[in-house]
């Protein structure tokens, strides 16, 4: 049998490399899931962070993720770029099975695996998704150079990758469902004041249409019912995410939206000796900071637990 | 660049590629595309493992842009498998080792 450590993080984000290194420092020896090719979380997709304090001229996102991760290591933190396929949480023992189908067991366990992108569910989205459909402006937006596309959303990640995409498009309509942005202040007026940005309000998308690659969208306006066509050669969708809990169904107790419950502020679920943290768990502040700072504490929850344990021993 | 994939840029696409007798896996990939650095670390692996069934040639569409536009890449990491002069498998979006190797079970 493999040797059982006493802990082990899912996840790579702020809440994941916050975990690791307090482990770390705490002389947990944790290992870290990072992700087959996720590695670093949400920030790796996006450009400037402005908002994680500490940074006065702002950070890119990737840079700040590979600080995190530095530090981690630095203290000890054991990362494995590799996805957990399956996990058992229920006994003392806990098992998680990586991509090459080998067990890893640990007497505790901190969930951070954030959340993923949203869908629209509309037809033609699956089917053009990496032929003009797109979730990730900052990798994408490089190849609708003077072209007209479309950002579907109206939160800050909409507005700040219509923003971003005014670089390379000719015209971005941004499409949002109701008639005012939920955008922080800042965001929504550098959108409506950008010459390049058109909003197009109280509007959902019905259709992506095109054979092999987008070519247009077929609008529906929520208060008229009209529908219309809206050409464009690129589809961003940015209406928000859902929690990545999907390999926890049936273990730990999750809410009617798939978000881990945990006795905050506390970081503990309905498991013992396994935590959770992040936007795994954060349905309404979800930023790298207040990632971060469940991290820390349910890497100081973790390390109570386990000395706990030594003591009852 | 790796050791295992090699190079090819619009000059060399032809003879490099499209006349290549073995099937050639490009990756289109730049600099600034955070999943592309991810999956190169399995492409190099997949190169090193399979060498006499596939290259592996890696593009910079930064540096080749109309090559990348005439496949009709719109996003990346973008793997085209080109056999006899034509592609004959797309995979979009970064994945893991496994998942790559199923996607091209059938070229290995």
């Amino acid at each position: 049998m493999s040797e059982v450590h006493d802990l082990i993080i899912v996840g790579s984000g702020p809440a994941g490399y916050t975990a690791a290194l307090y482990a770390a420092r705490a002389q947990l020896q944790p290992i870290v899931f990072e992700g087959a090719v996720t590695a670093g979380g949400a920030l790796m997709n996006t450009t400037d962070v402005e908002n994680f304090p500490g940074f006065p001229e702002g950070i890119m996102g990737p840079e700040l993720m590979q600080h995190m991760k530095a530090q981690a290591e630095r203290f000890g933190a054991k990362l494995i770029t590799d996805d957990a396929t399956k996990v058992d949480l229920t006994s003392d023992i806990k098992t998680l099975t990586d991509g090459n189908g080998e067990e890893h067991r640990a007497k505790a366990v901190i969930l951070a695996t954030g959340s993923g992108y949203r869908e629209l569910g509309i037809p033609g989205e699956k089917e053009l998704s990496g032929h003009g459909v797109s979730w990730c402006a900052t990798c994408d937006g490089f190849f609708f150079r003077d072209q007209n596309i479309a950002v579907v959303g109206g939160g800050d990640s909409a507005v700040e990758e219509a923003t971003f995409l005014t670089r390379f498009a000719k015209k971005v309509f941004l499409i949002h469902r109701r008639d005012e942005l939920r955008a922080s202040k800042i965001m929504a007026d550098r959108a409506l004041n950008d010459p390049k940005i058109e909003m197009i309000w109280d509007t959902m998308v019905e259709k992506a249409n095109g054979d092999g690659k987008l070519t247009g969208l077929t609008l529906r306006n929520r208060k008229t019912g009209d529908t219309s066509e809206l050409p464009v050669t690129g589809m961003f969708v940015a209406i928000g995410h859902d929690p990545r809990s999907e390999l926890l169904q049936g273990q730990v107790t999750l809410d009617d939206e798939g978000y881990v419950i945990v006795d905050a502020p506390g970081t503990r679920t309905s498991l013992p000796g396994v935590f959770a943290c992040g936007d795994l768990v954060d349905h309404t502040y979800r930023q790298a900071i207040t990632a971060a700072g469940t991290g820390c504490a349910a890497a100081l929850d973790a390390e109570r637990y386990l000395a706990d344990l030594a003591a009852g021993q | 660049m790796g050791q295992n994939t090699t190079v090819v840029t619009e000059a060399s696409f032809t003879a490099d590629v499209l006349q290549s007798d073995k099937p050639v896996l490009v990756d289109f990939w730049a600099e600034w595309c955070g999943p592309c650095r991810m999956v190169a670390p399995v492409l190099e692996e997949i190169a090193g493992e399979h060498a006499d069934k596939i290259t592996v040639a890696k593009l910079n569409v930064d540096e080749n842009p109309q090559i990348a536009a005439s496949y009709g890449v719109v996003s990346i990491p973008t793997l085209n498998v080109y056999q006899g002069g034509q592609v004959v498998k797309q995979i979009v979006g970064a994945k893991p080792k496994q998942a790559l190797l199923k996607d091209l079970a059938e070229f290995l």
